[in-house]
């Protein structure tokens, strides 16, 4: 019954989605305030009742419902309450369930915090939100139902996969759907604009927190898929360049390039035009990822052949989307004037730059992810675009981009000089050249990349650093650090995040140490100046797993660290092998243990990494993340939000 | 070698990456293997190279790997072996031969490209005056006042 009312929910936000999509449209054409105020409430009913239809979903599979044949093709009775409720999303319906879900939400709150919007804007910003909505809720009624019930219910489920129960996966799809979707604000705020004729400060000003909300889940979304890829897949690999993620990496790119070029907008209102083709072409490349990730295009253009109809859905939301707006942008961009002037050495400028190598990187990612199909259909040529290219070919234009950042960050508006820039920079400058020159010095040998990303990251470390000590002004005041806007604390803390993060990658890929042996009981062995002993291997049984567990003592220089438990694990209903990794985390390295098979003289296989920095990786993420955070609360964004609200609770703003 | 071949038909059970087995004694060549392995793609995985992959054909293929350096050929013969063997698919890092320059040239053409249009488009507003910013309205002073006052 829940389950029904749930699909009915689903068909019925459907049809408000429809109302939404029309109504206020023509209400801001025809300046009719009726028609217009349509869209708020639409907008909270739909999110009420695709959250409905959600949470029915979600009881069918807490409740292990098998009547349902989602359920059954995805969970499984014994299976941990958390990867029961995460098996809602772990799957085709599912997600696409929890895709709607979001965008629905993102309308809503666009409905609850744009008080400020001008009515016509806001009216045309839902409607286009529910316009995409529209095309979503057709994918599922249509293509993608997960309310579909089975003719004769099974005793059990066949288990999610194993690889997806964890908790790392549990919460990365989310996440990333969250910041996926939140881009779809950024595109009907363009899209309402353009039909508007107006975009100006106000406009980047209203733009740039749903941007930098959807930046930051998708930065923590990212962040947690490749952890869980470090510490799940049994290598310590953070990131394959797989076509799924790149689908993720591409909009996070341009997310970045639209972040910073609304700044130009909302400050100098120039780079009017090249905002709103960024914002449309982030959220183009969200939905370039839904396709490739839900047709299976990419991992096999026979798949695609064979079961089209989803693919060919989503291709055509595709082409119906951004053919409409990139039309709509043709016909109307031109009216965008801009309205500062600067000069060719200006903060703008270096945006400018910033724009261009962001996009150029998204561009890099974005061919050699669809090459192996191009390939395959002009020039019938069956090849393969991995890891080593991308390493060779993305690599040169985050180097640039780390080179200039810390100066254009800190180049004055309109006209600067940078001599006078570099000069306050020089002790950063030296500072990381320095520790370049030592890392060298001590590797002897080794290849360039672990100095160079060391230059790069404390480059960025230091000069975020310098960023914000110049604001202490003349008299180096630290108390006016506290009183600086958050947004300059989020521009330092992001920055010096990916300086962080920069450091990680280049850390772990060029010092990184690994050992490959048999290994007998009680027999110690070295790595990187650590010392391994197996205790021990014995079966374990877990809740819906046997396992087999190893106990493996570390130690330095006869000093104990930890103990860990390195574990191969079967999965008996999914019939699956997973490795998982033990891992002594630490803050300058990680110790990594995955145990292997049984050999024939009463040895065991042990691989074990020495992984340096690792932790740094997703520190990184985190800082960017809270930098991020940290100019979305910025002051400047609620006053133009919701100011008359925070005076009307009483409560002081500051 | 007698070692090699004995593992090529030893068939086991779901094996991880690297096996103690495979690796070769000569550290030089067998970090040479390593480097090679690392580009070549495992054709029954889904983008992982046959370094890091678990499948048998991916064992079949690192053994086959330091087989043939064991017999003395360098890097390239190597990865030409298997090419000729297993097609271009094999390769993670595709070669820019005919249409693949689009490929490889990409990235630097946009960068050229855009650094073009992004000078020019510097250039212009250099040249632009300042236009004057449009006065307030009288409405948007009282709420620009009641902002300020909170």
């Amino acid at each position: 019954m829940i389950t029904e009312l749930g699909h009915f929910a689903l068909i019925l936000a459907f049809l408000v989605a429809c109302i939404q999509a029309t109504v206020p449209l023509i209400g801001a054409h025809m300046r009719w305030p009726g028609w217009m105020a349509v869209a708020e409430p639409a907008a909270n009913a739909q999110f009420l009742l695709t959250g409905f239809s959600f949470a029915a979903l979600t009881h069918a599979f807490v409740t292990s419902d098998f009547s349902l044949r989602l359920v059954v093709l995805n969970s499984h009775s014994l299976k941990p309450m958390l990867y029961k409720i995460s098996g809602v999303w772990g799957n085709h319906e599912g997600s696409m369930l929890l895709w709607v879900l979001i965008l629905s939400l993102f309308g809503a709150s666009a409905a609850w915090f744009g008080g400020a919007l001008p009515p016509t804007l806001k009216a045309r910003v839902l409607a286009v939100q529910s316009a995409i909505g529209v095309a979503f809720y057709a994918f599922i009624l249509f293509t993608s139902n997960p309310f579909l019930r089975m003719a004769v219910p099974p005793f059990d489920g066949e288990d999610l996969n194993p690889l997806l129960q964890d908790p790392g996966l549990a919460f990365h799809p989310p996440f990333l759907y969250l910041g996926y979707v939140g881009l779809s604000m950024a595109f009907s705020f363009a899209v309402a604009a353009l039909i508007e004729g107006r975009v100006d400060a106000a406009w980047g000003r209203w733009v740039r927190p749903w941007t930098l909300a959807a930046w930051i889940f998708l930065t923590i979304g990212i962040g947690l898929g490749s952890w869980w890829a470090y510490y799940e897949l049994g290598w310590g690999g953070f990131w394959f360049w797989d076509p799924v993620e790149n689908a993720s990496f591409m909009p996070w790119l341009l997310a970045v390039a639209l972040l910073h070029s609304s700044i130009v907008v909302e400050k100098r209102e120039s780079l009017k035009s090249w905002t709103i083709l960024l914002a449309i072409m982030a959220f183009g490349f969200s939905l370039i990822g839904t396709f490739i990730v839900r047709s299976g295009v990419i991992t096999s253009v026979h798949a695609f052949a064979n079961d089209p109809e989803r693919g060919v859905f989503i291709l055509a939301i595709l082409a119906v989307f951004m053919g409409g707006a990139l039309m709509l942008y043709a016909a109307r961009a031109s009216a965008m004037e801009a309205k500062g002037a600067f000069s060719m050495v200006s903060r703008e400028s270096a945006l400018v730059v910033n724009n261009l190598l962001l996009a150029v990187a998204a561009f890099v990612v974005f061919v050699g992810t669809i090459w192996p199909l191009v390939a395959e259909l002009a020039f019938d040529r069956k090849l393969s675009v991995g890891a080593p290219f991308f390493n060779m070919a993305f690599t040169p234009f985050m180097v640039m981009l780390g080179l200039v950042l810390p100066v254009g960050a800190m180049l004055p508006w309109k006209r600067a000089s940078l001599s006078r820039t570099f000069k306050v920079l020089m002790p950063a400058f030296v500072l990381a050249l320095a520790l370049a020159c030592l890392a060298w010095a001590i590797q002897s040998g080794r290849s360039m990349l672990g100095p160079v990303g060391l230059f790069l990251g404390s480059w960025l470390i230091f000069g975020s650093a310098i960023d914000l000590w110049s604001r202490t002004g003349r008299s180096r005041q630290i108390g006016r650090l506290m009183r600086l806007p958050r947004a300059d604390w989020g521009k330092s803390v992001a920055h010096a995040g990916l300086g962080i993060t920069m450091l990680g990658i280049s850390g772990l890929m060029a010092w990184e140490a690994e050992d490959i042996r048999v290994v007998q009981i009680g027999e110690p062995f070295e790595i990187a100046g650590y010392t391994l002993i197996l205790d021990k291997v014995e079966n374990v049984q877990g809740p819906n797993y046997f396992s087999t567990m190893a106990t493996v003592r570390l130690s330095k220089d006869g000093k104990p660290i930890s103990t860990l438990h390195p574990e191969k694990r079967n999965y008996p209903v999914a019939k699956m092998p997973t490795t998982e990794a033990a891992i002594d985390g630490g803050f300058l390295r990680d110790i990594y243990v995955v145990i292997g098979d049984p050999q024939d003289d009463g040895g065991w296989a042990v691989r074990s990494y020495f992984k340096p920095l690792a932790n740094w990786i997703w520190g990184g993420a985190i800082l960017m993340a809270l930098g991020g955070s940290l100019s979305l609360s910025d002051r400047r964004y609620r006053v133009a939000a919701g100011a008359r609200k925070t005076r009307a609770a009483g409560v002081p703003a500051e | 070698m007698k070692r090699l071949i004995l593992a090529l038909c030893l068939i086991a059970a779901p094996v991880l990456a690297v096996q103690p087995d495979e690796i070769l004694d000569d550290p030089v060549l067998e970090s040479r293997a390593r480097e090679i392995s690392k580009e070549l793609r495992c054709l029954v995985c889904r983008n992982e190279n046959i370094d890091d992959s678990n499948a048998e054909l991916a064992r079949d293929l690192r053994l086959l790997v330091r087989e043939r350096l064991t017999a003395g050929d360098s890097d390239v013969e190597v990865v030409n072996y298997i090419v000729d063997r297993y097609g271009e698919y094999v390769l993670l890092n595709p070669t820019a031969r005919g249409a693949n320059w689009v490929l490889w040239a990409a990235g630097p053409i946009m960068l050229i490209t855009g650094l073009g249009l992004g000078f020019i488009y510097l250039r212009r507003r250099q040249a632009t005056p300042e236009q004057k910013i449009e006065e307030l309205s009288d409405v948007e002073k009282a709420r620009l006042a009641e902002i300020m006052d909170d």
